[in-house]
């Protein structure tokens, strides 16, 4: 993984001290509120229902034991023994005191950790797959792409006060797990036919009020324009990106209101004036970022032998068989595989993960995966080069830390915001929702039945649950004060990405696992051999879930 | 009496007049005129012997790119400090075209943008409401940077 240099550890001390500064002059009321708002948004913090939110970066999703520690430290120093691991591969933190993050910053610090531009009218961090760098059907890494992103993104003296928010996200393999097409600006690897790296860059998707699939703005960027090429768009962007509204402030609106050809055109004007300029990348650029993602030292085994007795193990052991099936994928190396921890067991809040439990993951990664720790935007964590021949012990300590439920990528391993529980925008509370589903569906042969199914709810339109990409969404709506839910179907986040539909009138809180429910006995019924709950979905429609969901 | 502004790092006095957006007259002196102003009276503004232009943040610096030989000063307003649409034109200013009279932020924005302002190629400050010489302090914020900017064309990576 990618390790400071007395330059990024220069700026991140820097940081700390420029923030503790600011955060004096607040108290002090040298600083309106008006004015520290976005001084303490682009350090993560947020000021919630409760209490402030701090939002802790994990750029690209990777990182060590070392610095799981420290989380785990801060959550029960500063915090009430907790930490929640977001869609964007972030950790948020629900109680810090306002006074008290400049001291956390400077722990996180300590381990090349920040919480820079988690937040804000900013490009914020920047994600990607969560099995970079191990993947079978991958490319190659995109982590090194996304660290050059990372460095120039970061305290960007152009785009600190853009119209709002921006996201960059980055895949390099067959299946999209990052979303890409969810993001301001998606990022995909490419080769050409020469065998030359590349990028195909999307622009001006997004989530939230109004969801957009982002569309292609260049099929194939040679890779050394990377940074002058976003600059670019950032620029086009930071000049004619509405500002009277932030409800259309985003990116996919001004792409959408330009149309992608006037967009395109203005983007490589704009291009024209720094292209092959200083911030052209170099090979020497690429070469040093690469150097810190080359693979780990794996140890030579025999693949056939540890696929014999693993099969062994799983003859006597049907759960650990069931985990292996659900929770283990393929990897790049011989002998290896990638574990996912489910941080969706039944009655835990979707990704919250306890003080002991940071500590428990940090010496399972020690032990098993080079001290290496990934967390996925589907809010799950990830040790991403286990032996196989360890993979028992990997699933015997997974579950005597509740991180082995089966269900990865099944109706259970749902996305979840934080909701009215904790979020001061919220219409409804979702986290209840997600535990009564997960209550309501706890028979792991019935989920495999049905199988993959992404359930991904939000508390209200923002979005952040993503619930307009799960193959069933949910959204918490107002109406008249009362709590309501929102259901939609056939969103998919894969390469193949679509918007879900919304079924009709929304349901009470209570009532929504039997609505579930009826949706998933629908499909049973529609489905033909071998089809998903999305096939079946694209097939039929939506009309037939609604006939029977609303049927008197 | 002279403004206190901070200029090329340091606390100065300044003479500049900024007259607002309706304005039609122009007084005698050190004048920044809104852009409007300039369009409508070029041909006798274009005589005076100091002369400066301010641009709100949704006037790009394209609408002068053909007359900036005649300014000592293109101001660019930031009519709320979270309107970041100043810092692309202050760089475009010195990038694109090549602009290297003074250019000054006027307007609302705050302390803490001065590091970033000043990278992207802003030299003049008035800013208004805090202590001048402790402002001083947040130039210096940060001792290097990622990208390459307007006071550091080389990218970090050329220079590690
Ligand atoms: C609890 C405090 C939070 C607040 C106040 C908050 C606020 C918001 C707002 C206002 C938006 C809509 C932005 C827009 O449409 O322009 C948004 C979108 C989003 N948030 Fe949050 N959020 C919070 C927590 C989270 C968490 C915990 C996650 C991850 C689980 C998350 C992930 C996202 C994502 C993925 C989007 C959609 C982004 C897009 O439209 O591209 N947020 N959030
Ligand atoms: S979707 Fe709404 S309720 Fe949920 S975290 Fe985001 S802003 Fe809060």
């Amino acid at each position: 993984m990618y390790i400071y240099d007395e330059h990024d550890q220069r700026l991140v001390d820097e940081r700390v001290n420029q923030y503790r500064g600011q955060t004096e002059r607040y108290l002090a009321g040298e600083i309106t509120d008006e004015q520290f708002l976005p001084l303490r948004l682009q350090n993560g913090l947020y000021v919630q229902r409760l209490a402030p939110m701090l939002r802790i970066a994990i750029p690209y999703g990777t990182f060590n034991s070392t610095q799981m520690r420290k989380l785990a430290h801060i959550s029960r120093h500063y915090d009430k023994g907790y930490g929640h691991f977001s869609t964007r591969q972030n950790l948020q933190l629900n109680w810090p005191k306002l006074e008290e993050v400049p001291d956390i910053l400077e722990e996180l610090a300590s381990v090349q950790m920040h919480a820079i531009q988690t937040s804000g009218n900013c490009i914020r961090n920047t994600t990607t797959d969560q099995f970079a760098g191990a993947a079978a059907d991958e490319l190659e890494d995109p982590r090194p792409y996304c660290e050059i992103i990372r460095e120039w993104s970061t305290f960007h003296p152009e785009f600190a006060f853009l119209p709002r928010k921006f996201k960059i996200a980055v895949c390099a393999s067959e299946a999209d797990r990052a979303a890409t097409q969810m993001h301001d600006i998606g990022i995909e690897v490419v080769h050409n036919a020469e065998g030359e790296t590349g990028f195909r860059v999307l622009v001006g998707g997004g989530l939230g009020r109004t969801p957009v699939i982002a569309t292609e703005i260049v099929d194939f960027l040679p890779k050394q324009h990377l940074i002058t090429y976003l600059e670019a768009i950032l620029r086009v962007y930071n000049q004619l990106g509405r500002r009277d509204n932030k409800y259309k402030a985003r990116i996919k609106i001004l792409v959408r209101a330009m149309g992608i050809e006037a967009f395109r055109e203005k983007v490589e004007q704009e291009w024209a004036t720094i292209k092959d300029g200083p911030s052209t990348l170099t090979e020497a650029e690429f070469d040093r970022a690469k150097s810190f993602f080359h693979s780990p030292d794996y140890a030579s085994i025999d693949d056939n032998a540890a696929e014999a007795s693993l099969a062994e193990q799983a003859a006597q052991n049907p759960a650990f068989a069931n985990w292996l099936k659900r929770n283990v994928d393929a990897h790049q190396a011989p002998g290896y595989a990638m574990v996912t921890l489910s941080l969706k067991a039944t009655g835990y809040a979707p990704g919250d993960l306890t003080d002991q439990q940071m500590e428990a993951v940090a010496d399972m990664a020690d032990q098993f995966s080079f001290g290496e720790i990934r967390a996925s935007h589907q809010q799950n964590l990830i040790l991403a080069h286990v032996r196989k021949d360890q993979l028992l012990a990997v699933f015997e300590q997974a579950q005597a830390q509740n991180f082995a439920t089966a269900n990865i990528n099944y109706l259970t391993d749902m996305i979840c915001c934080p909701g009215g529980d904790f979020c001061a925008l919220a219409n409804a509370k979702s986290l209840p929702v997600s535990e009564a589903i997960q209550r309501k569906f706890d028979d792991l042969d019935y989920l495999y039945d049905l199988g993959p199914i992404d359930l991904n709810i939000s508390g209200c339109m923002n979005a952040c649950g993503h619930h307009h990409i799960g193959h069933i969404g949910i959204l918490g709506v107002d109406k008249k004060g009362q709590e309501f839910f929102q259901i939609s179907l056939g969103g998919s986040q894969d390469k193949d990405a679509s918007l879900a539909k919304i079924l009709g009138p929304s349901f009470s809180s209570a009532d929504v696992p039997d609505v579930v429910e009826k949706i998933l006995d629908i499909y049973v019924t529609l489905r033909t051999e071998e089809e998903s709950f999305l096939d079946t979905y694209r097939r039929v429609g939506i009309d037939p879930f609604k006939e029977k969901v609303y049927a008197k | 009496m002279p403004n206190k502004i901070i200029k090329d790092g340091a606390v100065t006095d300044d003479n500049w007049q900024v007259l607002d957006a309706q304005a039609t007259e122009v007084p005698e002196g050190a004048v920044i005129v809104p852009l409007s102003l300039w369009n409508g009276q070029k041909d006798t503004l274009a005589q005076r012997g100091q002369l400066g232009v301010w641009l709100n943040s949704d006037e790009s610096p394209q609408l002068i790119a053909d007359s900036l030989d005649n300014f000592d000063v293109v101001a660019i307003n930031f009519p709320a400090f979270a309107d970041g649409r100043g810092f692309t034109y202050g760089r475009e200013l010195r990038q694109q075209h090549n602009y290297q009279g003074e250019v000054r932020a006027i307007g609302e924005f705050i302390r803490d943008q001065l590091y970033f302002l000043n990278r992207c190629g802003f030299n003049a400050f008035a800013l208004d409401g805090v202590d001048l010489d402790k402002a001083l302090d947040s130039f210096a914020d940060f001792s290097d940077a990622y990208q390459a900017a307007i006071d550091q064309p080389e990218p970090l990576f050329k220079r590690r």
